[in-house]
């Protein structure tokens, strides 16, 4: 009876996944379109739990559940009023978008279903916080601190460079706002 | 291996995923929702190099360390887009990107 059940989860999951998905890309509504990527990413550290890799879900959650979806609501409360609504994108530009990423599914889904995978069968390493720390930090073969240190540079730039941008420079708040129309 | 599920029943939920995130990509108009797709089509990504990881390599931690990495570039990059976006929403009093074509010219 458990082989199924996780079938089961993985499909109620999957779904989730894809309508909220669906819905974030559509929703007329900012905030709300902003609420339903929060439901994808939960559900995707789901996944992840799912596979049994504890660490990485709560890594999912934390960083992009907790950490992006506020810093992107933050934003749109900063940029928009609440209730705005958008206007729908032009027929053409709709339906060309739609052929095009249809096409794209259509070809990557045929690739993927006509690939023989072969699962390996060797016996799978357990994952846990001690072993990645390890790993992480380690400078043999299987080690990844060359890229542990990359990332905490490209962090700190990340950081020092959205200071700079967000700054507010003097003489900001007397630039017109139609000067891009009066400039064409 | 895990009950009845196999790898294509992922790979098949995360390009689905991926596609969805293009079409919001091309069909938006706003910045923020455009960062949006990004973030809906780097997690997709995700989800194959974890189960990559589970289904061909589980004596490995590749996909897994792959993972946490495009994690955190995808937070900074959020980071210094909406620091960009403020920006230009302090310039041009809007996101939009049709009002945003000062470099265009």
């Amino acid at each position: 009876m458990e082989i199924a059940a996780s079938k089961v989860i993985f499909y109620i999951i999957a779904a989730a996944i894809l309508f909220f998905a669906l819905l974030s890309v559509t929703s007329k509504r900012i905030l709300r379109a902003a609420t339903y990527l929060f439901i994808v990413l939960i559900s995707t550290a789901a996944l992840y739990f799912l596979l049994n890799y504890q660490f990485l879900g709560a890594v999912q959650i934390a960083l992009y559940a907790g950490g992006i979806v506020v810093m992107i609501i933050f934003s749109i409360l900063l940029t928009s009023h609440a209730g705005q609504k958008f206007e729908p994108v032009s027929r053409l530009k709709f339906f060309a978008s739609l052929l095009a990423v249809l096409v794209g599914w259509a070809l990557s889904l045929w690739v993927i279903l006509s690939h023989p995978f072969v699962a390996s069968s060797k016996e799978a390493v357990e994952v846990n916080m001690d072993s990645i720390g390890k790993a992480l930090l380690s400078y043999d073969r299987n080690g990844y601190v060359l890229v542990f240190e990359v990332i905490s540079i490209l962090l700190l730039a990340a950081m020092i460079g959205a200071i700079v941008i967000s700054k507010k420079q003097p003489g900001d708040g007397e630039t017109n706002p139609d000067n891009s129309k009066t400039s064409k | 291996m895990m009950g009845g599920l196999a790898l294509q029943d992922f790979l098949v939920v995360s390009t689905s995923m991926f596609f969805i995130g293009i079409f919001g990509f091309l069909t938006r108009r706003n910045l923020i929702t455009i960062l949006m797709s990004v973030e809906l089509i780097l997690n997709s990504v995700n989800i194959n190099f974890v189960a990559f990881n589970y289904f061909l390599h589980p004596e490995a931690m590749h996909g897994i360390f792959f993972a946490i990495f495009v994690i955190a570039v995808a937070a900074a990059e959020a980071a210094v887009a909406i620091a960009i976006i403020i920006n230009i929403y302090r310039r041009f009093k809007s996101i939009n990107i049709e009002n945003v074509s000062e470099m265009k010219y």
